[in-house]
């Protein structure tokens, strides 16, 4: 009994993680309709700035965590600027290949700069270890990760639905021709949006080195997480992604606890039937372009 | 009176073999005497300008984006592999064929996933499919070998005549021969009216069904068929290599093939050939100059490849050879820009 529930604990935390990391691409992929198979890069990107930092330089974790996200945003808006807002109007398939392209530099490039073994960060004292409540264990470091992405999924859903930017954003994704002839600034929105999506997976890369592991093929590894929470969470609310990440961390942790030897053979099983049974993902609406 | 000739008379004008094309296959029959210590490189091209244009088949005719045609490559190089390993069939053209064959039933199993939902879900059911192969491989290690890969797999004579040497040089031929008389069944598929209403599925599958067009059904037997090339492919990986590893079903892989196909321009069957030859030469290159980190440079090609248009790249690749063929010939240029990338 305690086992399924800590096994929930984890496989909820796991889920949060998987959110934060991959709401960045429902908006590009989801919204935006922009194959980026990159995402995960500038995840890793965070996680290895956090990494250094944290260990090279002797800052404090939670120091760390903040410049995670803002060097992560301010390499998503420069390449965001440079290259990926040429390509919004492409093919799928000119997509695909830039974003491909993308995922082989980076994941050389840091295998250059920082060798291609696992690195961990060093945490806080504070964040080690479990603790039992009612029996059951909770780790410190996966309740930290819960709080914070639970404080910024809420804090995500504040924005798209009650700020003048949620709305701005609502209306340049719903129809952007009609909403720049409303005075928006549609590609000013896509990019901020785009930059802020890849600050969010930079801070989850960073709290995912403890977890996931981070290494030079991080990108690759996860890339197909993140495209199953999107297309199986859908596009049309903040929501569908959040309950598909949920979804897929406790069907991950819990497989891997109770059937190991049939390793991620369930998810990519549930994810293609699932795709099947509802392309436009479980919590879609019908697609209309 | 002249009556304008009607669509089947360019069709079939096209389908005309040019002078360009039996220059080609020359060029590539006499590489085998020109280089006769390179074999082996050799035949790894060969191969995978069979792969790519298997994936050419569906991407640049049906216009299936898939990122995951490596599971069939793979599904062929076990089948060849695990045939030859337990004396099954010992025979490698037979071997071949079934090999073939194994990956064709996985095509046409899979099409029906794919046929349905657009590119995005296409994209996701592709990989999800090869990613799921991969997975049942390495759970399944007793029958495939696991991460080690199958191991002390040895090639019978081919035809019980050509046996497999050293160099490589048989299976050279053995690759050269199998790619070529698949590429004149593409070709013939391809010019038929079966491929010209691919094209136009590929173009507008909404016009093309109301002109009658059978759609899903025509994307089924094109997956299937392209299912079918990609199995042979790796076959002939197995059993020029004697290998089969886990990482036959690689993303990678898929996502190698897809810059193949890029570099050699889609539409036109040679374009996986010629992709080919470039990519394995620029993977030669980059890799004396960093033997690791290759993967970046290649990244960075993909990179720019797309930045610049894929159809103006090919359009100042060819510019050279037009300009000469012009000149020389007095008519308008043999080497056509595909037409699915003169945009």
């Amino acid at each position: 009994m305690t086992s399924i529930l800590t096994n929930l604990f984890d496989g909820v935390a796991y889920g949060m993680l998987l959110f934060v990391l991959a709401c960045g691409l429902a908006v590009t992929l989801g919204l935006m309709n922009f194959v980026n198979l990159a995402h995960g890069a500038f995840a890793m990107t965070g996680g290895y700035i956090c990494a250094v930092l944290v260990n090279k330089m002797g800052w404090p974790f939670f120091a760390g965590l903040p410049l995670a996200f803002i060097s992560a945003a301010v390499i998503g808006a420069v390449l965001e600027r440079l290259l990926y807002r040429h390509l919004y109007t492409r093919s799928h398939l000119d997509q695909v290949l830039f974003s491909v392209g993308l995922v082989f530099m980076s994941v050389a490039a840091v295998d250059y700069i920082m060798g291609s073994q696992r690195i961990f960060i060093n945490l806080p004292s504070a964040l080690e270890g479990q603790f039992d409540l009612f029996g059951v264990g909770i780790g410190r470091y996966r309740l930290m990760i819960i709080v914070i992405c639970g404080l910024l999924t809420g804090l995500l859903q504040l924005i798209l639905a009650r700020t003048r930017f949620g709305s701005r954003l609502r209306a340049a994704v719903d129809d952007p021709r009609a909403a720049s002839g409303l005075g928006i600034n549609v590609p000013q929105v896509f990019a901020f949006t785009f930059a802020f999506g890849c600050g969010l997976a930079g801070l989850g890369g960073a709290l995912s080195a403890e977890v996931l592991g981070l290494d030079p093929y991080f990108p690759l590894k996860f890339m197909i997480y993140f495209l199953i929470v999107v297309t199986v969470g859908g596009s049309s609310s903040i929501t569908g992604p959040f309950l598909a990440s949920l979804l897929l961390g406790i069907a991950d942790v819990a497989g891997k606890y109770y059937v190991p030897k049939m390793g991620p053979f369930v998810i990519y099983t549930v994810m293609i039937v699932i795709l099947i049974w509802r392309p436009n993902g479980l919590f879609g609406r019908a697609a209309t372009r | 009176m002249s009556t304008p000739p009607d669509v089947g008379f360019y069709a079939r004008q096209h389908a005309r073999w040019h002078v360009a094309e039996i220059v080609f296959w020359v060029a590539a029959l006499a590489c085998a005497f020109v280089f006769p210590s390179r074999y082996l490189i050799m035949t790894d091209i060969v191969r995978l300008g069979l792969f790519a244009m298997s994936l050419d088949l569906i991407l640049g005719y049906a216009g299936i984006v898939s990122l995951g045609h490596a599971a069939f490559f793979g599904v062929g190089a076990y089948c060849a592999g695990l045939l030859a390993l337990h004396g099954i069939i010992t025979e490698p053209v037979i071997a071949l064929i079934v090999a073939g064959l194994a990956a064709m039933v996985l095509g046409f199993v899979t099409s029906f996933l794919v046929i349905r939902g657009a590119d995005l879900t296409r994209l996701m059911v592709t990989l999800g499919i090869a990613l799921l192969l991969e997975a049942l491989a390495e759970r399944f290690s007793d029958i495939t070998g696991g991460t080690d890969g199958l191991q002390g797999i040895e090639m019978q004579p081919i035809l019980k005549l050509f046996a497999f040497d050293m160099f490589g040089k048989t299976g050279f031929f053995y690759s050269l021969i199998v790619t070529f008389l698949l590429f004149l069944l593409a070709r013939r598929i391809v010019h038929s009216p079966f491929g010209l209403s691919l094209r136009a599925i590929r173009n507008n599958p909404l016009r093309a069904s109301a002109i009658g067009i059978p759609v899903n059904r025509r994307l089924v037997a094109i997956y299937t068929v392209a299912a079918f090339y990609a199995g042979i492919a790796g076959a002939l990986f197995t059993q020029t290599t004697a290998l089969a590893s886990l990482d036959v079903f690689a993303f990678e892989r898929s996502a190698d093939l897809m810059l193949v196909l890029v570099i050699g321009g889609t539409g036109y069957l040679y374009g996986g050939l010629i992709g080919a030859v470039v990519f394995r030469m620029l993977q030669e290159v980059f890799s004396t100059i960093t033997p690791q980190y290759w993967q970046f440079w290649i990244g960075a090609v993909l990179v720019v490849i797309v930045l610049v248009g894929r159809g103006r790249l090919h359009r100042w690749v060819l510019f050279l050879p037009n300009l000469v063929i012009t000149r020389l010939a007095g008519r308008r240029a043999a080497v056509a820009i595909p037409e699915s990338e003169a945009s």
